[in-house]
């Protein structure tokens, strides 16, 4: 009997030496380019962390890589990059609309509990 | 009821044969799995970041601790965790390349490249070992913590001007509260406390080393609290990262995938700890970086 319930892995993935040579060739790109992102990052933190004016900057440039390095291991060597759109969406949406969120409320909170204990000295 | 809930086999949303999001079911569980892992993690950093924003003007800076690394003596700062993260890296590469082996069903291929994906997971093990093992014993001079509960240490220049840090008050030191970072022309500093007031403070003050969950070294007990659990909870993703590397590494070498036709368990556990090493780049930036 033909059972519809078990869903089998896809076997289109399956390929061959040659197409095997070029898809390390693009696991490697991605490699330098982590390495080369996160040396950047330790060189910034080393150079600029002591000084004051620096932080907004600094701030902003570490996102920045982070969710870049972030979007290439996800997209690449997760290959979600690979998956349908249907799916891709179904896993990044809910996380991306709850990580805003939870942020923007939690950080709102912060500030204004740290401006509380300013004004008032128990 | 049969005939008329009877569907199409090969239609999308009919519980046909593949689901409409042309994944197979296992995959497809192990990314749910990872996106509320991942939420689970959201909520530890930003509860970190709601810490911080609170006590922003007493937060130690993660530069100041963490400042060792093997072999060298002397204070170097985000070396040691920058090359931890290389390691993770460099291990994630190991792990996809062990999935390309096996799309290419070679056996040897999936065997070599996962063997070094669990050693490169060891090693980060022990680089964490490291990091804490120095983080609870903290540093030579230690701090002194006041019955308010704030961190301070004594400060005094060398022969070349520079900052040093001491565990007995000695003629001409001062205080430096443990939230003051020191800066070119830091004697100027209108934070440090110096003369009687200083000698004062000392006096009621007790001594510290190290970290633990009540208290550490570096400023608010907080920031020890939070390295521990976060550091500690994704250690443990790794250490199960690695169990199941080699659970998963078992089977290949017994040839179980290979009967199978496809290497897809390798794939699963594949996102697994690319998952892993995902969540240290952000442990990274927010708290070693930032």
């Amino acid at each position: 009997m033909h059972r519809d319930d078990i869903i089998e892995p896809a076997l289109e993935h399956i390929h061959g030496e040659e197409e095997g040579k070029k898809k390390r060739a693009v696991i490697w790109k991605i490699f330098w380019l982590l390495l080369v992102v996160t040396i950047v990052e330790v060189g910034l933190g080393f150079k600029f962390s002591r000084v004051p004016d620096a932080k907004p900057f600094l701030l902003i440039t570490f996102i920045t890589l982070t969710i870049v390095k972030a979007f290439y291991i996800v997209m690449s060597y997760m290959h979600l990059g690979d998956e349908k759109k249907n799916f891709r969406w179904t896993v990044l949406a809910p996380f991306i609309l709850f990580a805003l969120y939870l942020i923007f409320i939690v950080l709102t909170e912060a500030i204004y509990s740290f401006k509380m204990d300013q004004n008032f000295n128990w | 009821m049969s005939a008329t809930t009877h569907v199409e086999t090969g239609k999308a949303w009919g519980g046909a044969y593949r689901s409409p999001y042309g994944i197979s079911y296992g995959k497809m569980m192990m990314w749910f799995f990872l996106l509320s892992d991942a939420l689970t993690f959201t909520g530890f950093l930003t509860a970190y970041g709601f810490m911080r924003h609170k006590y922003q003007d007493i937060w130690p800076v993660a530069g100041d601790v963490f400042t060792h690394f093997p072999f060298v003596d002397g204070h170097i700062e985000l070396a040691y965790v920058g090359l931890m993260t290389f390691i993770l890296i460099m291990s994630s590469v190991t792990m996809v390349l062990a999935v390309e082996a096996g799309h290419r069903l070679d056996k040897n291929g999936v065997i070599k490249w996962m063997i070094l994906t669990i050693i490169g997971g060891f090693i980060f093990l022990g680089s964490q070992a490291y990091e804490w093992y120095h983080f609870i014993h903290g540093t030579e001079h230690g701090a002194y913590v006041t019955p308010m509960g704030d961190v301070f240490h004594i400060v005094k220049a060398d022969e070349h001007g520079h900052a040093e840090m001491l565990k007995e008050w000695e003629e001409g030191a001062a205080i430096k509260p443990a939230t003051v970072r020191l800066f070119d022309g830091w004697q100027d500093n209108p934070g440090l406390i110096k003369g009687a007031d200083a000698e004062k403070m000392l006096a009621e003050a007790r001594w510290i080393q190290g970290a633990n969950l009540k208290e550490n070294e570096y400023g608010h007990p907080l920031f020890g609290d939070f390295f521990f659990f976060i550091t500690g909870f994704h250690g443990f993703h790794v250490f199960s990262g690695v169990v199941i590397n080699i659970v998963i590494l078992i089977g290949v070498m017994l040839g179980i995938y290979h009967k199978r036709g496809h290497y897809e368990m390798v794939e699963k556990t594949g996102l697994y700890w690319h998952f892993v090493d995902l969540v240290w780049v952000f442990v990274f930036t927010f708290f070693y970086l930032l």
